[in-house]
């Protein structure tokens, strides 16, 4: 709101204290963000870094006078396009961190300095600009910051806008057409997969399910062997492997020696009666 | 403070990005620093657009997040079919055109 009081005045020098104040605030986090996203090995932090660094974008433009492109900065890019790398981060494997061995010699500092050599470029470049007043969004905001952007999509830019359209369809098509796998082979049927069980002859019938004496029928939870030992094929055996499995039959047994406790004691008897 | 901080602010953030795309090896990480480079754009267009008095160049901030959604999707589909063929997201592994 800082900005609608200093864009009503036209050609301004300066902007409101609070501005500057959260310009200078959240400008460090949107550094330190955009450094934490090339800097952090995993690439599930550096999405999270990214996407702090997208939300103070999106505050800036509020700043800025741009109210619709801030809400379209949260809602598509917070929103859509850094949850879509998240689950091809998901997808390709969270532990695929950089590979440290350098090809070329010496890159990375190249990269670094180059990088510098850069970004000194384009600050001298703006400092030299002659860029001393402002004119402000006061005017051309004034019947409403979506309004006039509409204003100008459908009248001076419509074209282009169409051709963004074509260019969107486009993009859906070719990510289907990417990753679509075509099948070689003819799929199974169940006659046949029935058939190939048989001839193979290890497991017959369904393999039996996961949990105990009706009391945890939860998928980490084995079932029970007549011998009291666990059956290691009632459960995944990707839970097996990451050793989330939860052995309960001790747990079972031990209800079982309470709740008969617990009855003898309700009934009077003590345990000499009992074991006559 | 002058809006031109903010175009100070955009080229530092296009600079990481563009550092990021020549240090990091990982693809998905380097379309992360793309990503970055192109949101740097915005703020300096928004900012533009705030100096000018005019709204244009929200107009075309509006048409680069347009271009980088469409971008991002034909990108990491590009990227999961490479990881399908090579089970590798390094951009170093994907020296050839073929598989």
């Amino acid at each position: 709101m800082n900005s609608l009081a200093a864009s009503a005045t036209l050609a301004a020098s300066a902007t409101s204290t609070g501005e500057a104040v959260q310009f200078w605030i959240l400008g460090t986090v949107a550094v330190v963000g955009a450094l934490c996203t090339i800097l952090m090995k995993k690439a599930v932090h550096s999405a999270l870094c990214l996407a702090a660094t997208m939300i103070v974008l999106a505050i800036f433009y509020l700043a800025n006078g741009a109210y619709f492109l801030g809400i379209v900065q949260v809602v598509v890019y917070t929103g859509a396009i850094m949850m879509l790398f998240l689950f091809v981060v998901m997808l390709v494997g969270v532990s695929a961190a950089d590979s440290l061995t350098e090809t070329l010699k010496g890159q990375r500092w190249w990269a670094a300095a180059c990088g510098l050599g850069f970004g000194i470029l384009l600050i001298a470049g703006i400092g030299n600009a002659s860029l001393h007043s402002f004119t402000g969004l006061g005017q051309a905001n004034a019947g409403g910051n979506v309004q006039g952007l509409a204003a100008l999509i459908f009248t001076k830019y419509v074209f282009a806008f169409e051709i963004t359209g074509a260019l969107l369809i486009t993009a859906a098509v070719g990510a289907m057409l990417l990753t679509h796998r075509e099948r070689t082979e003819r799929a199974l049927t169940q006659r046949e997969m029935a058939e190939a069980r048989v001839r193979a002859g290890v497991q017959l019938p369904p393999l039996p399910a996961p949990g105990v004496y009706a009391r945890h029928n939860a998928v980490d939870i084995p079932g029970l062997l007549p011998d009291g030992t666990t059956s290691d094929l009632t459960v995944n055996r990707t839970l097996k492997d990451r050793g989330q499995i939860r052995d309960v039959s001790a747990e079972a047994i031990a209800d079982i020696k309470a709740l008969e406790q617990r009855s003898a004691d309700r009934l009077g008897r003590d345990e000499e009666e009992a074991k006559r | 403070m002058n809006p031109v901080n903010y175009l100070y602010l955009a080229s530092l953030l296009f600079t990481i990005g563009a550092a990021g795309v020549l240090i990091r090896r990982n693809a998905i990480v380097v379309f992360m620093c793309i990503e970055l480079m192109l949101n740097a754009c915005n703020l300096a267009f928004v900012t533009f657009a705030r100096m000018h008095g005019n709204l244009d160049g929200q107009i075309i901030a509006f048409f680069t997040m347009v271009v980088a959604a469409a971008e991002v999707v034909v990108g990491l589909a590009i990227i999961v079919s490479l990881f399908r063929s090579r089970h590798s997201a390094s951009v170093d592994d994907a020296s050839l055109m073929k598989l």
